[in-house]
């Protein structure tokens, strides 16, 4: 017998995409459901299995993103001036300084201010009334009382009226849009401060110069992918899936992570995985009608007068030959 | 030898068929829409035409001339007296009328110059068509184009003309090639006029077999009926054209047929009910049949049923090695492995036949196929017939190399090769410690088994499914194949200090795990636990870590640690340290993995196992009430943390109350107390952990098994006998139920600990029927999430396994798609396996 040497090295024509689906699969039935609260900032981030599941469906709108907000040298050691900058950032909708109350038989929507906290944001009562007012432009009737309430009366019908109550209750005063409770952490590593906020908003914050662009993080991965690139974007996969796994306590080897994150976006775009995705988009007509929407796939091959080539797994499978991966990979007749 | 020829499918071409393509490869014109005459006799040129293939017994194909069990079966057809709209090319249908010029049928797109044929190449088809569908007026021909309206299933409208399959036909003929290749379609493959059917293929009869229900009568397959229906309504309305019957009632009976015919490809069809069984249970037609879990698909070809297989209830034995399975006899006389006659094995065999007891040859097959049972009247002419080429089948017996499943299969180290050991009973027997990577317990579970029944499965089942070569897991490159529960108290009870044996006991555990030889006594003759267990590890063996009971001081003591917790191997003794799950369960096992290889380390943990089963019942273990009773002074440290936590959730309430909380960043006031106060009680539950701990020493048997890992934790001993602490639903204090109360027993608005959900008793002392509601509700959810989880993780699973299923590792080490393009320059960035990445590279 030839003593084979016991080495490190991955076997030729090892299944590695089975091994890494099946090791962030099998876990799954392990991992619990619940959601996180970073402290102040957001409540229900997704952890667990419904966060690995918006990652690998790659969704454009997650269900809680957040930021991390680092900034230049001047800036980050001083907690007071991170703090103002945070403030500064924090979106304020009128609906966050004001209740807005609708009377609908007297056709007006009161708005009643807190004036207080109005000018702990460093905005005047009067600014916010001719904010109104341009927003509004000339649709509605503005009046003040006793600089605390604001009296808005349209001739409009009813639903038009709640419209436009729902349209000032978002109505943005200033910050950043989009972006929610500002807090301010400190880093232990680096022993500075930076900005953790609710909601993901690349393209105002890259025109701020306090900010250290390159250590902007987002855990929405599309916004990575559409600011920092495929190869950003493949990382924060890879961070983020690593990050579920060892909150949950559950070993998976990176390398599992890693060619998942890399399959995912061998195209040069994230892609999901799924029909949609990955294996909406395989070679094989076989492969794409036995996982979903079987007819489409069939149909449309048909017009395209396609051609299955039987290189993947499920297709040779279904035709009953060997597959082509592991031994079935090697070419080896007896004679 | 028997040459073996290969034939190999290189590729599969889809394709639409042509009406003519249809009539060329139809056996028959199938007119009588009927089934079989009174006598049960297929009527000629009905649906069940003796030329489309037979199904009953003792007829004969009338194409082939084949059996039931050799004719593959023949397609008929029917010539539809007026096309129709094939529906799932319906859409298709309606793109490229809007596309193409309503009076010339030229695609609505002229090639001007240059610069647009270069436009053109870089629009996609899809966006061609849409381009093409918003041109107004004919680039060719100058004809003015009407909106064409598409609506589910096959009503195509121009402005608000119904476009007759007959129209639709004559347009879509019209196409030149050309222009179809603009919109992505190959006039080669499907012309568009095909997709207007004139003719019907119809299925094989062994497609659409009837059955015969006990009563005599016999009962006709779901597309059987549509086809039945379908030329029913195409001869009615054969007879109405004849007839010369009004354009109306012509009409209508069109759009029956193409009704039907609709339905036949398509039974859930949008827009349109679903036709109906007589008893009204939608028939299962053509699209029914492919698709969806239980489809062709999914259910046929992509999962096969097998031989050679046997499922019944498993149960431990620990006598048995981690790579073996216990098969029952009656389970292995019944199992056939099979035997190649060769020129170097033919005595052998010969031998083998005449075998009288098990494990006997049972089957013979000769070079030409024929089957035969080996029975002693025909021993003696088998004997003398026997020759190579023949193939013997004999009853599985030990040594056998086998593949033993569980589902649900959820990693390759589900499915694993155990070698046969044929034991008395009637349960496959599993060795203790293989149980995690088939996460099976013995409350009932069931597993499969599979004998391979060629060499090469055989040699690859062993070579790579072998158990000892799965001891690590390729998730995480850790140990799963280890000793569990029972074998790390033993491990840990042989371990510790103290432990002094006779001789006669050091005999009795190494004996039990067939070493001969004993360690070097002390002065007293006696042998130290230590001592003997090290006799399991390679002379030359050493590692040194920190086990579970090390209490993380800064300063360690190493080998003076007091709880024995810090572990010293040297040249394959145990100096120091005692055996828990993070060493025994890990460390040990995957250090002897991965420099020893799969065999000692599979040898070590057979051994280990069973020396700790004889050690535990040596020393002697047991758990039951008593571990967790308290006496009246731990009780009263309990009471007063469980009062004192209770006093601070009333000092939350009043300050919550007053407005007097201050409020935590980003959360209202209600929010925040009740944050604080989940955070309060569950601080307090967990501050009896102590308490209990003081009371019960270290030698508690719960405690002792909490703290080396092998079963259970703190958390279950606190709940036992401290409080259960608070009940959570949603991550909150329960808050649903009545208005302002969960239950009618409190008071309304009440914000206290006990009203929403705090149990402040133990499993020992007993729940109060409040206490017990609310324990249930948390009970309940978990049970609900695990449900929901199982489903949810399942389809990500599968989602995850079809979109990276045909990965595979080059000779170059890059990892490639079955397209062959790469998807990482190298595996993992660094070319290593995580099953192996424990594994020294050894120098030739």
């Amino acid at each position: 017998m030839v003593n084979i040497k016991r080495s490190p090295i991955v076997d030729t024509g090892e299944a590695v995409g089975i091994v890494a689906a099946q090791s962030l699969g099998e876990p799954g039935t392990q991992m619990t459901m619940r959601t996180f609260h970073y402290a102040g900032v957001a409540e229900h981030v997704p952890l667990g299995l419904p966060r690995l599941i918006e990652i690998v469906d790659a969704r454009r709108d997650i269900s809680k993103s957040l930021m991390d907000i680092y900034l230049t040298k001047e800036y980050s050691k001083d907690k007071k001036k991170v703090e103002k900058i945070a403030k500064g950032i924090e979106q304020l909708t009128l609906g966050k300084v004001a209740k807005i109350v609708e009377d609908f038989e007297n056709k007006s929507i009161r708005i009643i201010v807190d004036v207080k906290y109005l000018e702990s944001r460093n905005l005047t009562f009067r600014e916010l009334v001719k904010k109104i007012s341009k927003f509004l432009n000339g649709s509605a009737r503005v009046r003040t009382k006793s600089g605390k309430y604001i009296l808005i009366t349209a001739k409009t019908s009813y639903v038009q009226l709640r419209k436009m109550s729902m349209k000032l209750k978002s109505l943005h005063l200033f910050g950043i849009k989009g972006l929610s409770k500002a807090t301010v952490a400190k880093d232990d590593a680096s022993k500075e401060y930076f900005i953790r906020v609710g909601g993901s908003n690349i393209s105002e914050l890259k025109k701020m110069e306090e900010i250290d662009f390159s250590r902007l993080y987002t855990n929405s991965i599309r916004d990575i992918e559409k600011h920092f690139g495929i190869e950003a974007a493949r990382s924060a996969i890879v961070k983020e899936i690593k990050q579920v796994m060892d909150l949950q306590g559950l070993a998976v080897d990176v390398r599992h992570v890693m060619l998942i994150a890399d399959a995912m976006c061998s195209r040069g775009y994230v892609e999901p995985v799924g029909r949609h995705g990955l294996s909406g988009k395989k070679e094989s007509i076989l492969a794409r009608a036995a996982f979903e929407e079987t007819i489409k796939h069939l149909v449309n091959a048909s017009i395209k007068g396609e051609e299955d080539k039987l290189n993947g797994v499920t297709e040779n499978i279904i035709i009953g030959q060997t597959i082509k991966l592991g031994t079935g990979k090697v070419k080896l007749v007896m004679r | 030898m028997v040459q073996v020829t290969e034939k190999k499918i290189r590729s599969i071409k889809f394709s639409v068929f042509s009406p003519e393509m249809i009539r060329k490869m139809s056996v028959i014109k199938v007119t009588v829409p009927d089934t079989y005459n009174e006598d049960g006799y297929p009527i000629d040129g009905g649906l069940m035409d003796q030329h489309m293939g037979v199904i009953d017994p003792g007829l004969r194909c009338k194409t082939c001339g084949g059996s039931v069990h050799t004719c593959p079966g023949h397609f008929g057809h029917i010539d539809l007296v007026r096309p129709v709209l094939h529906s799932e090319f319906a859409g298709v249908v309606a793109s490229l009328l809007k596309a193409t010029c309503s009076s010339c049928s030229r695609a609505l797109f002229k090639k001007k110059s240059k610069k647009v044929g270069e436009i053109e190449k870089m629009l996609t088809e899809e966006e061609m068509i849409s381009a093409m569908k918003k041109v107004k007026k004919c680039p060719h021909c100058g004809a003015k184009q009407e909106e064409i309206k598409f609506e589910k299933p096959t009503t195509i409208m121009e402005g608000k003309r119904v476009l007759l399959p007959i129209e639709m036909r004559e347009r879509l003929s019209k196409i030149p090639d050309e222009d179809l290749e603009l919109i992505g379609i190959d006039p080669k493959s499907a012309r568009p006029e095909w997709m207007v059917l004139t003719a019907l293929l119809i299925p094989p009869v062994q497609m659409r077999p009837s059955i015969i229900l006990e009563t005599g009568q016999r009962s006709e397959d779901d597309i059987t009926h549509k086809l039945v229906d379908i030329i029913r309504i195409n001869q009615r309305l054969d007879a109405n054209l004849n007839a010369g019957a009004p354009q109306l009632i012509i009409e209508d009976l069109w759009e029956l047929l193409q009704y039907h015919v609709t339905t036949y490809f398509n039974n859930e069809s949008a827009n349109i009910p679903p036709a109906r069984h007589r008893s009204g249970r939608a028939l299962k037609t053509l699209s029914q049949r492919l698709k969806g879990k239980e489809g062709r698909f999914r259910y046929n070809l992509s999962g096969k049923r097998v031989n050679f297989s046997s499922r019944t209830v498993v149960s431990p034995d620990p006598n048995i090695s981690i790579d073996e399975v216990g098969v029952p006899s009656a389970v292995a006389e019944e199992l056939m492995v099979p035997i190649y006659v060769t020129p170097w094995n033919i005595e052998t065999c010969k031998e083998l036949m005449k075998r009288k007891e098990f494990p006997k040859v049972l089957y013979i097959t000769s070079p030409d196929g024929r089957r035969r049972r080996l029975i002693e009247s025909n021993l003696d002419e088998l004997l003398e017939l026997v020759d190579v080429g023949w193939v013997l089948e004999r009853q599985l017996k030990d040594g056998d190399p086998v593949i033993f499943n569980r589902q649900p299969s959820l990693h390759r180290i589900s499915m694993m090769c155990h070698k046969v050991k044929v034991l008395p009973g009637k349960t496959f027997r599993l060795h203790v410690a293989v149980c995690p990577p088939y996460n099976a317990d013995f409350d009932g579970d069931e597993m499969n088994l599979h004998v391979p029944q060629a060499f090469e499965a055989m040699a690859e089942a062993e070579e790579l499914m072998l158990v000892s070569k799965q001891i690590i897991s390729p998730r995480h490159g850790k140990a799963i194949i280890q000793p569990n529960e029972d074998h790390l108290t033993g491990a840990y009870l042989l371990t510790r200090k103290s432990v002094k044996l006779t001789r006669k006991d050091a005999m009795k555990l190494l004996g039990a795990v067939g070493i001969f030889e004993l360690p070097k006594p002390n002065s007293k003759g006696m042998y130290a636990g230590k001592d003997v267990f090290s006799m399991l590890l390679p002379k030359d063996f050493n590692i040194e870590y920190r086990t579970k009971l090390c209490k993380e001081v800064n300063d360690c003591s190493k080998s003076k640690c007091p709880y024995d917790g810090y572990v010293i191997i040297k040249n394959g003794v145990l100096k120091h340290g005692v055996m828990e799950k993070k060493g025994l369960a890990g460390l040990v096992i995957e250090k002897l993995f991965n420099e020893y290889g799969s065999e000692v380390a599979r040898d070590f943990i057979d051994r280990i196992t069973l020396m700790s089963v004889y050690a535990i019942t040596h020393f002697g273990f047991s758990v039951g009430v008593n571990n967790y009773r308290l006496d009246s002074k731990a009780k009263s440290k309990i009471d007063e943390i469980r009062t004192k936590a209770i006093k601070e959730v009333e000092t939350l309430i009043v300050k919550y109350n007053n407005k007097t909380l201050a409020r935590l960043p980003g959360k209202t006031l209600l929010e925040t107390l009740e944050e604080k106060v989940m955070v309060l009680l569950g601080k307090a539950r967990d501050s009896t952990g102590i308490v209990l701990r003081e009371h019960f020493g270290n030698d508690n048997s719960s405690i002792v098994m909490a703290d080396i890992g092998s079963r259970g934790s703190m958390l279950n001993a606190i709940q036992m006998s401290a409080f259960l602490g608070q009940q959570a639903v949603r991550g909150k204090r329960v808050k649903r139920g009545y208005k302002g109360r969960v239950l009618p027993h409190f008071k309304g608005r009440d914000l206290g600990a006990y009203a929403r959900g705090f149990v402040g008793r133990s499993f020992m002392d007993g729940l109060t029927p409040t206490e017990y509601f609310f324990h249930a509700a948390g009970g309940r959810e978990s049970i609900v999430n695990t449900a929901i989880r199982t489903a949810r993780s399942g389809y990500m699973q599968r989602r995850l396994i079809n979109a990276l299923q045909d990965l595979y590792v080059d000779y170059d080490k890059t990892v490639k798609d079955a397209d062959g393009s790469i998807v990482q320059p190298l595996y993992g960035g660094d070319g290593k396996d995580p099953m192996k990445v424990g594994i020294k590279k050894e120098k030739v």
